[in-house]
């Protein structure tokens, strides 16, 4: 091997299985999440919460609680006549006034010395209710003279008032409508006419919610000038900030956050949720630190859901397997307030659309408020329950024309260079090697055979394999104006390197790779790295953790500012040396000839550029926007830098004497752009796909009358240890020109088709198709003696 | 708002004196009175393994536990195992295979592993995968969790 060809090989980072930077501190229980945090002068909070499903407030007396000792504030909506609406439509009010909607309404709020005087304190307050009727059931929602669940505007609905000429309200609604999503594509009518073949089924996905480990929390202090600082669990900092701010009517540079780090987020921390406002109000009265964490009981009973959804598909194809149009209907219940959950048809409709070519589509959703709990954005946001159907149907068309699934899926996959109708340009795009990757080493093809055949047996256990793919975003999403992440650098007298990135760190390991990229870039070692990432007073502005964007967003960020560092401690040794700048490289913290030879150490070269005549600290900034566009009013747009794929095989045991199934393996094949930590992202896909057999097996959050029945891990069952499934993960490297290193994001792939591939395997292993979940015992057992019955488009039109 | 009682128990291989009250449980007492927040809050009613201890040896929920049993006791906390050498190998390898996400479980799992480790050093991937059914782990899907406690043994 040549001298040249050794540099040229220089040892990379990329691909290697990288051990997290926090995990020893988290290890040894030494990390301090907001749970553990407690500030001098700390006072605790506690959310009185509706005992009505639907009803007027009358009266609230308060006199009691306020005289007990140790309390130092109880408040109702009358005491905060500025508070504004808060969430995604601004229809939510922190402190309900007049009305209370769902269960979970918060109605006041006790600041005391301890959680327990707070709780002695709620106990005391007395609240009288006129019961309104209840209204639970989405379909109804829609019927003419269902009750309304926003009629009035609000703070002029009964009971206390917003200041007059305050700020604005939420203006009301004459229906119980909150949002509708209409995308078309073609002419469906025409689509039909060309087909040979056409299913129809109505499909029914359940609440589930998202039990991060830590619940959830918030710690709200002013200083002496009104300056807010909030330590939160938020993925979307800068946003928050803004709101608040507007909330509280004051300058945003005066509110601060500092995120401690996060048990768990999901997607559950992408909104503002009531009790975050309204611990800054006690902090406000009482001009003391307000801290207000959940119990358990309260994290199940008033933190968001997923989107539980009715959704009516009809598809078609040609007798020789081309997908000829898809159209899809469905009904979200909103809720009594909306949240992301109501907008998730951004991300279905992009499934039924783009995931297989189809050339007629048409998409309509409807969310309609009920005195339900409400739904927020969750882990694939919508795309677990698209896919489901759509997955559903793919394996019945193919069976509709006696094709090999396999064979049709890949005969109507996506291919890179395409652009869909609904205008997404697949640059890269592994789908094809996913489904033929995963299917190759599952012995899909066979072993589908060999099941369907044993249907008949006499045994009651029963075998099957099913596969389902997916399409998500992969480089970012723009939904907000901007789509950006901004990096800061600073590289000391020591070399090392400090990385202050706007992107939060919520257990996934963001900071590991992001960490990872700058030491490629810059031929320093992982422990030269020191990441700040969680107060927004001193990182640069981010949109937030959501959409699977961390990795390409910030990792391209990151890149930028240390490609920035490497420019310049380049050029400055170039004119030392009287080299060429782009002769030189950095490598194992030397400044290197492409001989090989060691021209400066690293820290020394930087203190001499520190102590020189004109004294230079190498700090760099830069601030990535990815290239991608927003949807126009027809929901048209390239919406994504990147797109990510993947084609998932479940294979099932059904024990029919019980309706008991067994999840045996899933072999996953996922297209992810490039591996950037081997370790960071076998994590991310085993978790993602132990969470989608949670959403396809055991979990259900049982709603029923407006009221969570199984509030506790007792009665909501999570996947243990002993149950997950065999998991065979391919990475299929289509070194995505866009991505940092040619990643794309995965943090929310790995979820989505395991219960559609799930549901595929039941109906390979007893010949019948289940169409509501979870795949519990009971249902299973119904269905296999066709006494499920099957969920029905009764929506009003 | 109960009557305090004195309690005389080992912490970590300290002697602790202390008073308590008496419906108070050993998690909220090593959280708000000792100030040892390793031991983590997931549901306070047994069925999530976050605040999982050793008391005598043995692992326990310090949520289901009252304080004052805790009299006269040997507790351990995931600060009092992470000093010793099985607390650091079990840390070395959860950190190596990747078993830590979010982390929140993470001490209640190294406990629970501590245990399983000491009372069936040979314990296969099924024992291991039963040792642990009581920790739930929203992150990780806990097979990096498994290979963790194998590679530890
Ligand atoms: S907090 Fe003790 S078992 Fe969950
Ligand atoms: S690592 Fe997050 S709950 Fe286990």
């Amino acid at each position: 091997m040549g001298e040249a060809q050794k540099t040229v090989a220089r040892e990379t980072l990329i691909g290697k299985r990288i051990p997290k930077m926090d995990a020893p501190e988290k290890a040894s229980g030494r990390t301090r999440y907001l749970h553990d945090i407690d500030l001098p002068g700390q006072l605790h909070a506690k959310i009185l919460r509706s005992t009505q499903v639907h009803a007027l407030i009358k009266s609230i007396d308060t006199g009691a609680a306020k005289r007990l000792p140790g309390v130092h504030a109880v408040i109702t909506a009358a005491d905060v006549p500025w508070q504004r609406p808060i969430g995604v439509a601004k229809d939510h009010l922190p402190l309900k006034t007049g009305r209370v909607r769902s269960l979970r309404d918060e109605v006041a709020a006790v600041a005391a010395d301890s959680v327990e005087i707070a709780a002695a304190a709620l106990a005391l307050i007395r609240v009288e209710y006129e019961p309104l009727p209840p209204l639970t059931d989405p379909v109804e929602a829609l019927q003419p003279g269902a009750p309304l669940i926003h009629p009035e505007p609000h703070g002029g609905d009964g009971g206390p008032q917003l200041k007059p000429g305050g700020p604005v309200a939420y203006t009301g609604k004459p229906d119980n409508v909150a949002m509708t999503f209409e995308y078309a594509q073609g002419d469906v009518a025409q689509g039909e006419r060309e087909s040979d073949a056409v299913v129809e089924d109505v499909f029914r996905l359940h609440y589930v919610t998202h039990c991060c480990m830590g619940v959830s929390g918030v710690i709200a202090e002013f200083d002496a000038s009104g300056n807010l600082l909030l330590h939160s669990n938020t993925q979307v900092p800068f946003l928050h900030k803004r709101e608040f701010a507007e909330m509280l009517g004051i300058d945003p540079g005066r509110v601060r956050i500092i995120q401690p780090p996060i048990g768990g987020g999901f997607g559950s921390k992408l909104d503002i949720y009531p009790f975050e406002p309204i611990a800054i109000f006690l902090a406000r009265a009482t001009g003391r630190p307000v801290k207000l964490v959940y119990t358990r009981e309260e994290e199940f009973e008033a933190s968001p859901t997923r989107q539980p959804v009715l959704l009516k598909l009809r598809s078609g194809c040609t007798r020789d397997g081309a997908l000829t149009f898809r159209a899809v209907e469905t009904l979200h219940d909103n809720g009594a307030y909306t949240s992301w959950g109501a907008t998730t048809p951004f991300v279905m409709m992009q499934t039924v659309s783009s995931l297989y070519r189809v050339p007629h589509c048409k998409y309509r959703t409807r969310a309609v408020y009920t005195n339900n709990p409400y739904a927020g954005s969750f882990r694939g946001y919508g795309n677990l329950q698209a896919t489901f159907a759509v997955e559903a149907h793919m394996d019945r068309l193919a069976d509709a024309i006696g094709m090999d699934p396999l064979e049709f899926r890949l005969k109507n996959a996506q291919q890179p260079g395409e652009v869909t109708p609904q205008g997404m340009h697949f640059g890269t795009c592994g789908f094809k090697e996913c489904l033929s990757t995963a299917a190759a080493r599952s012995a899909y093809q066979r072993k589908r055979l060999e099941h369907a055949s044993r249907q008949g047996d006499a045994s009651p256990l029963k075998r099957g394999v099913g596969i389902a793919s997916m399409l998500h975003v992969g480089g970012g999403a723009k939904i907000y104006p901007s789509d950006g992440c901004g990096t800061i650098l600073k590289i000391d007298d020591f070399a090392h390197v400090t990385l202050i990135t706007g992107a939060s760190e919520i257990g996934q390991g963001s900071e590991t790779v992001l960490a990872q990229l700058v030491c490629e870039e810059l031929g320093l070692p992982l422990s030269s790295v020191t990441v700040v990432n969680n107060d927004t007073d001193i990182t640069p502005w981010d949109v937030g953790v959501h959409a699977s964007r961390t990795t390409f967003i910030a990792g391209n960020s990151a890149i930028g500012a240390a490609k920035k560092a490497k420019d310049k401690i380049l050029a400055a040794a170039a004119a030392k040396s009287g080299r060429a700048s782009g002769d030189l490289q950095l490598s194992g913290g030397f400044v290197v000839t492409p001989e090989g030879e060691k021209l400066f150490e690293l820290g020394k070269f930087l203190r001499s550029l520190h102590f020189s005549d004109k004294a230079d600290l190498v700090m760099t900034t830069f601030y990535y926007e990815p290239p991608s566009h927003h949807q126009d009013r027809e929901f048209k747009g390239d919406v994504s830098a990147a797109y990510a794929w993947a084609s998932q095989v479940a294979e099932v045991e059904v024990d029919t004497r019980t309706g008991i199934v067994k999840l045996l393996s899933i072999t996953a094949a996922h297209d992810v752009g490039r591996v950037l930590n081997r370790l960071g992202i076998e994590g991310q896909i085993e978790g993602g796909v132990v969470m989608g057999q949670g959403y396809a097996l055991t979990e259900n959050l049982i709603v029923e009358g407006g009221a969570v029945k199984n509030p506790s891990f007792r009665d909501y069952k999570l996947v243990t240890a002993p149950e997950i499934p065999e998991m065979d993960i391919s990475f299929i490297e289509t070194m995505d020109g866009e991505g940092p290193q040619g990643a794309k994001g995965v943090g929310e792939a790995p979820a989505i088709c395991v219960a559609a591939a799930v549901a595929n395997a039941i109906h390979n292993a007893t010949g019948v198709r289940i169409t509501s979940l979870p795949f519990t015992p009971e249902r299973v057992y119904r269905a296999l003696r066709g006494k499920l019955e099957a969920p029905v488009w009764n929506v009003p039109a | 708002m109960s009557a305090k009682v004195e309690i005389d128990f080992t912490l970590n291989g300290v002697r602790e004196q202390r008073a308590v009250a008496a419906d108070m449980s050993a998690l909220a007492m090593l959280r708000d009175v000792v100030g040892l927040t390793g031991t983590k809050y997931g549901c306070g009613e047994g069925e999530c393994g976050a605040c999982t201890i050793r008391v005598d040896g043995v692992t326990l929920n310090a949520c289901l536990m009252f304080a004052v049993d805790c009299d006269g006791r040997e507790v351990t906390t995931i600060e009092g195992l992470a000093a010793t050498p099985p607390g650091e190998k079990l840390r070395a390898s959860f950190v190596e295979h990747g078993a830590v996400q979010c982390g929140f479980c993470t001490p209640g799992l190294v406990m629970q592993a501590s245990h399983l480790i000491e009372k069936n050093p040979g314990a296969g991937e099924e024992e291991i995968r039963r040792g642990i059914e009581g920790n739930l782990c929203r992150c990780t899907g806990y097979r990096k969790i498994i290979e963790a406690i194998a590679g530890a043994k």
